[in-house]
Order: structure tokens, then C-alpha cells, then sequence
């Protein structure tokens, strides 16, 4: 890489107490806003000693939660993996017009308030939305529901997969798949065995970032979810209806939890780096 | 191939994780009874969902479950609106359940009749709460206006106790002052230029004084005062009763299309008539709601309420006529406040 090559030939030149200073805001600054919230969280859900974490935890409407969390999760990162597959290899490997526009409305969600789009999907299918008589005369429920929790999930993580896909998928270009195309094989082998191993690890990012956005999602799922508790209450949800109820233990326990989850998240991302770190650095595991 | 066990594999854990999760949540599925509810009954509820639930049981054999759903009166009316199938709503402000009947027509006009005491099983009352030895002297409204104090409210635009702490200083002024709105206007004035925060519901003030050691004194409903003094220790906290203040009605109403619906109007019917039952009242006596038959309530619990003047809400010719003279665009909320 280029810019490898550049650090060689080039050491920074900065004095040692510039260096130091630097590493030192560096450092303050994680610490500060980083490592030290997290901590907090997780002090505050363990001052009541590990009893008061696990009942909090137990509690059936803190499971509900938890259940229901991890049911969305399960729906929309598969969703938003196919869709983020699907819409990379239209945009990458083909040329059609207004392909710069589907990548704009691809990163709407980024841009657009998660509360808006929450209002949208109530504006749509509420009871008096643009579907809403038409929906309640066939019996189907989807604001205050699970479905109208998992569009507005999958509405908020839609970019992730298709994010980290685009460039990748861009700068490898259509090369690999002439190739196999030549050779004989039929147009879903070579995106079976050709496109998609080219571009696993940027897939798997991009399905670890959607995973975390999608457990975490508070805005947009606010304002479909109907607060039932027990019913269509998610995690960052549960947490929220606590801290009001001065449950402020039981709070930081489930709070803890989903930051767990997170860590979670992370700890496979580190641990994949470190045991396939050769494939990445060869360039996406290229065959 | 090795693609596939990489990428497939975690697909199908998550799926299989989901599907369990899937089975887990319609296994608690039984009757089922929604109460749609607003900020500060989240702890009457949770005791007297359970009761309800006993007598239920003992009174027919069956066994129901009873779903609560909480936030900002104004909000959870909007979601009624919006599709969310509550059989009850238990709401701050009529003016909140006469907006679902006329927007979602999915109960009557007259819902307010079909219970006694205006659909209002208990009341409750606005005071103060103030820090421990109440350091500032705060005793009355008047003291509110003095310069340096900092008082907490809600928003009266979007809270419907913020609605009823103007009303109780109103009600105060008129006691005061007499007919002279001059001067009652005057006293708001001067009360809001003393608050720096107006957060958008009841639990969001308290959390601002409480939590976040905000003011010298919260308006609060009588029942938020004292669940805050009971939570946060009573070390930290005083109630304060004003000489007058103003009996707000929290009213109840069955909406009917839903538990037709559902099938629940029988068992709607009967949670909502089991809140004037003894039981009912002494738990809303225990949390601190005034019972609308305090003889059936605990008298131990009685005595905690303080003696004060209560003005209603009639005194200022009905919600239909209070909530656009005070609160409506361009009324004399807007009128008086400047946002700092």
C-alpha cells in the first residue's frame, strides 16, 4: 500500500512532547467519553450486589424485552443482508441510469431522523393512515404490533450491509466474474462462488454494525411500539420505562446487558480479525 | 463451500434464535386485557392489576392478564388514535379521552356519564415538594413569584399536570384577588419567569429535581410528591401543601370498539367498576390518589393527605372552556411566557 510505503520514507517529524501531548488528549478523550460511561453502566447496575442484576434480568417483563429484542434483531439483520447483497451487486458490477440516485435514497436513513421515520410508518398503516382502515377490516396489525417494530428497524440499519459493500465491491470491479462467466459457469455460481466470498469480511462488518444498530434502535421504535409492556417493549425501551419508575439499579442492569451485546458484537469482530487476519490483509480472502 | 458454512451458519443461528424467541412470546398469550395509562400510575396499576387479577379469578374461575401501557397523557391518547387497541384508558385530562371518542369515535361522546363521579374513581391535588428543611421558606404561591426562587413545572402545552399547576396558581389568585385576571395573569407572569426548564411530561420534571438536583420547588401531583419522597428517602424531600390548589379528576373510560373487539367488554367493564370497590379504593388511597369514597379506604392512609381549599375545574367554567382561554394558541399561557 502506498501509504505504507510513504511512513518509511518519511517519519513524522513532530518533537517527542508533541507526540506525547497528542497520545495524551488521545487517551483522555476515550477514556473520558468511552471507557468511562461504560463503566458507570456497568457499577451502577452492580450496586445492588449481583442479586439485585439477576432479578432485574428475570423480572418476565425484562425478558419479554429481551426476547423481543433479539426477535427483531433475528428479522431484520437477515432482511437488511439480503437486501444489502442484492442492491451492492446492482449498483457495483452494473451500469444503469439513476444508479447515483439509488445510492442517495440508500443512505436516506443515515440523513433522516429515526422519530420521522417512525411518524412515516404510523402515518401509513396507523389507524388513521393511508392504510390503516384497510388493514384493520382484514385484522392486520402492524403499528403497535412486532411488524410495524421490525419495519422501522429495518428502515434505521437499511444502509449498513449495502455501505460496506458498495466500494469494496466497486473497486473490485467485473474482472473475477468475466473470468468465470468464460469458463462456463452460470450466472448464480459465479455469484455464489466468485462475487460473495470477495466480499465476506466487509459483509460480516456490515452484519455486525446492522446487528448493533438494530438491538439499539430507541427513536423510531418510540414511536410504533406502543410502550405495551411485556408485549412490544425492546430493551433500550425497558430501560428507559425503569430509570422513570426510579428502578434506577434495575435500569443499568438491563442497560448493561445491551451494552454486552455490543461487546459481544465487537469481541467476534476482533476475534474473526485476528484468526482470518491474513485473508483480510490478502485482499478480502481472494480464492 | 467454505463460504457457505461461514455466512450460513450465523444466518441460521440468528433464525433459530429468533424462532425461539417467536415460540417463547405466544406462549404468555391468554386473555389479555391492554389499559393504555399515563405518566405517574405506573405503581397504582402494578398493584392493582394484581388484585384485580385475584378477584377475577375468585369471581368467574378464569385466569386474565392485564397489559399496561405508560407515557405523557397527550401521547398515549395519539396512539389510541393511531391503532393502539387499549380496552381502558386511564388518562390525566378528559380532554384526552374526548379526543379519542371524537377522533377514532370508538367510544360515545357520553362516555363520561356512564361511571360515577365524572369517570374519576380518585383524584389527586397539585403541591409542592421542596428540599429537606425547606431552606428557601416556600409556603404559598405567592412565595413562588419571589426573586431567586426556581421553580419546576412541565410544560403546560404538553403536560397535562403542567395544566393543572397553572390552574391551582389560578385557583389561588381568584381566592387572593378575586375576579381581578390582571393580576392572576400577573402571578404567572412572574411564577414562569422563575422556571428555567419546562420538560414535556409530570416524570420528566420530577426526574429534573430529583435526579438532577434542579430548583428549589417541583409543582407536582400530590401522588408524584409523595412516590418521590417514598423512592428517593424522605431525608431529602418535604411536601408543601399550598392554602389552595385544585382537585384534578384523572377520569377512566372503557373504549368500546376495542374490547368488542376483543371480546373484553365484560371483563373491561368489570376493572373499571372494581376501582370504586373497596379494594380499589384503598389501593388508590395507598398510592397516594385521593378515593373518591374515602370511607371504604384505609384510614391510616387518609390522614398523609393534607388539608387544603379545593377549587375544580368548574370554578373556571369547565376543561371546554379553560383549555382554549389558558392554553390554547395565543392564549394566556402563550401570552405570559417567554422561553429564555
Amino acid at each position: 500500500m502506498p501509504s505504507e510505503r510513504r511512513r518509511v520514507e518519511l517519519p513524522t517529524s513532530e518533537s517527542a512532547a508533541v507526540r506525547m501531548l497528542l497520545i495524551a488528549i488521545a487517551v483522555l478523550f476515550f477514556g473520558l467519553f468511552l471507557v468511562l460511561p461504560l463503566v458507570l453502566v456497568f457499577a451502577e447496575a452492580l450496586r445492588g450486589g449481583a442479586a439485585g442484576f439477576v432479578k432485574a434480568i428475570v423480572d418476565p417483563e425484562a425478558q419479554a424485552a429481551i426476547h423481543l429484542t433479539l426477535l427483531i434483531a433475528a428479522i431484520s439483520v437477515p432482511a437488511n443482508m439480503i437486501f444489502g447483497i442484492a442492491a451492492a451487486w446492482a449498483i457495483a458490477k452494473h451500469d444503469f441510469k439513476g444508479k447515483s440516485f439509488v445510492i442517495t435514497l440508500i443512505d436516506l436513513p443515515f440523513s433522516v431522523s429515526p422519530v420521522v421515520a417512525g411518524l412515516v410508518y404510523v402515518l401509513l398503516f396507523g389507524a388513521q393512515g393511508y392504510f390503516g382502515s384497510w388493514l384493520s377490516a382484514h385484522g392486520i396489525e402492524i403499528i403497535f404490533a412486532v411488524p410495524g417494530i421490525v419495519l422501522a428497524t429495518i428502515f434505521v440499519t437499511f444502509p449498513f450491509v449495502a455501505r460496506e459493500l458498495i466500494p469494496l465491491m466497486q473497486e473490485q470491479g467485473t474482472g473475477d466474474e468475466e473470468a468465470a462467466l468464460s469458463l462456463g459457469a452460470s450466472g448464480f455460481k459465479t455469484f455464489w462462488y466468485v462475487t460473495l466470498p470477495n466480499v465476506k469480511w466487509a459483509l460480516l462488518y456490515g452484519v455486525l454494525l446492522c446487528n448493533a444498530r438494530a438491538m439499539g434502535e430507541f427513536g423510531a421504535v418510540a414511536v410504533v411500539s406502543g410502550k405495551i409492556r411485556g408485549l412490544t417493549n425492546t430493551m433500550p425501551l425497558h430501560v428507559e420505562i425503569l430509570y422513570n419508575e426510579y428502578a434506577f439499579t434495575a435500569a443499568f442492569a438491563v442497560a448493561s446487558l445491551l451494552a454486552l451485546l455490543a461487546l459481544f458484537t465487537l469481541a467476534v469482530k476482533a476475534l474473526l480479525e485476528w484468526r482470518y487476519g491474513d485473508q483480510i490483509a490478502a485482499g478480502s480472502g481472494r480464492h | 463451500m467454505r463460504f457457505f458454512s461461514f455466512i450460513a451458519g450465523p444466518t441460521v443461528a440468528a433464525l433459530a434464535a429468533g424462532f425461539l424467541a417467536g415460540l417463547a412470546v405466544p406462549a404468555v398469550a391468554q386473555t389479555r386485557l391492554l389499559n393504555v395509562s399515563y405518566d405517574p400510575t405506573r405503581e397504582l396499576y402494578r398493584d392493582y392489576n394484581a388484585a384485580f387479577i385475584a378477584h377475577w379469578k375468585q369471581k368467574t374461575g378464569r385466569t386474565i392478564a392485564v397489559r399496561q401501557s405508560h407515557g405523557g397523557s397527550g401521547a398515549q391518547a395519539r396512539a389510541v388514535i393511531d391503532g393502539l387497541e387499549a380496552d381502558i384508558v386511564t388518562l390525566a385530562l378528559e380532554a384526552d379521552i374526548d379526543a379519542i371518542a371524537e377522533r377514532s369515535g370508538k367510544l360515545p361522546a357520553d362516555w363520561k356519564s356512564r361511571l360515577p363521579n365524572n369517570s374519576s374513581p380518585y383524584t389527586s391535588t397539585i403541591v409542592f415538594l421542596v428540599r429537606k428543611g425547606n431552606p428557601k421558606a416556600i409556603k404559598d404561591w405567592d412565595d413562588l413569584v419571589k426573586p431567586g426562587i426556581v421553580v419546576i413545572t412541565p410544560n403546560p402545552k404538553t403536560s397535562g399536570g403542567a395544566r393543572w399547576n397553572v390552574l391551582a396558581a389560578l385557583a389561588w389568585a381568584k381566592d387572593k384577588y378575586g375576579d381581578d385576571e390582571a393580576r392572576a395573569t400577573d402571578l404567572l407572569r412572574q411564577l414562569f419567569a422563575n422556571v428555567p426548564v419546562l420538560d414535556t411530561g409530570a416524570r420528566g420534571s420530577t426526574t429534573t429535581f430529583v435526579q438532577r438536583r434542579i430548583g428549589d420547588v417541583l409543582l407536582a401531583w400530590e401522588n408524584e410528591a409523595f412516590l418521590a419522597l417514598n423512592e428517593l428517602g424522605p431525608d431529602k424531600f418535604e411536601v408543601v401543601a399550598p392554602t389552595v390548589s385544585i382537585t384534578a379528576e384523572p377520569p377512566v373510560a372503557l373504549v368500546d370498539d376495542n374490547a368488542e373487539k376483543h371480546k373484553m367488554t365484560e371483563v373491561a367493564q368489570a376493572y373499571l367498576e372494581y376501582l370504586y370497590s373497596a379494594d380499589g379504593q384503598r389501593i388508590a388511597a395507598k398510592h397516594y390518589y385521593r378515593p373518591s369514597k374515602p370511607e371504604l379506604a384505609n384510614p391510616e392512609d387518609l390522614k398523609r393527605f393534607p388539608v387544603l381549599k379545593l377549587a375544580t375545574i368548574e370554578d373556571f367554567g369547565g376543561w371546554k372552556a379553560a383549555q382554549p382561554k389558558y392554553f390554547g394558541d395565543g392564549g394566556v399561557f402563550d401570552q405570559i411566557f417567554r422561553p429564555k
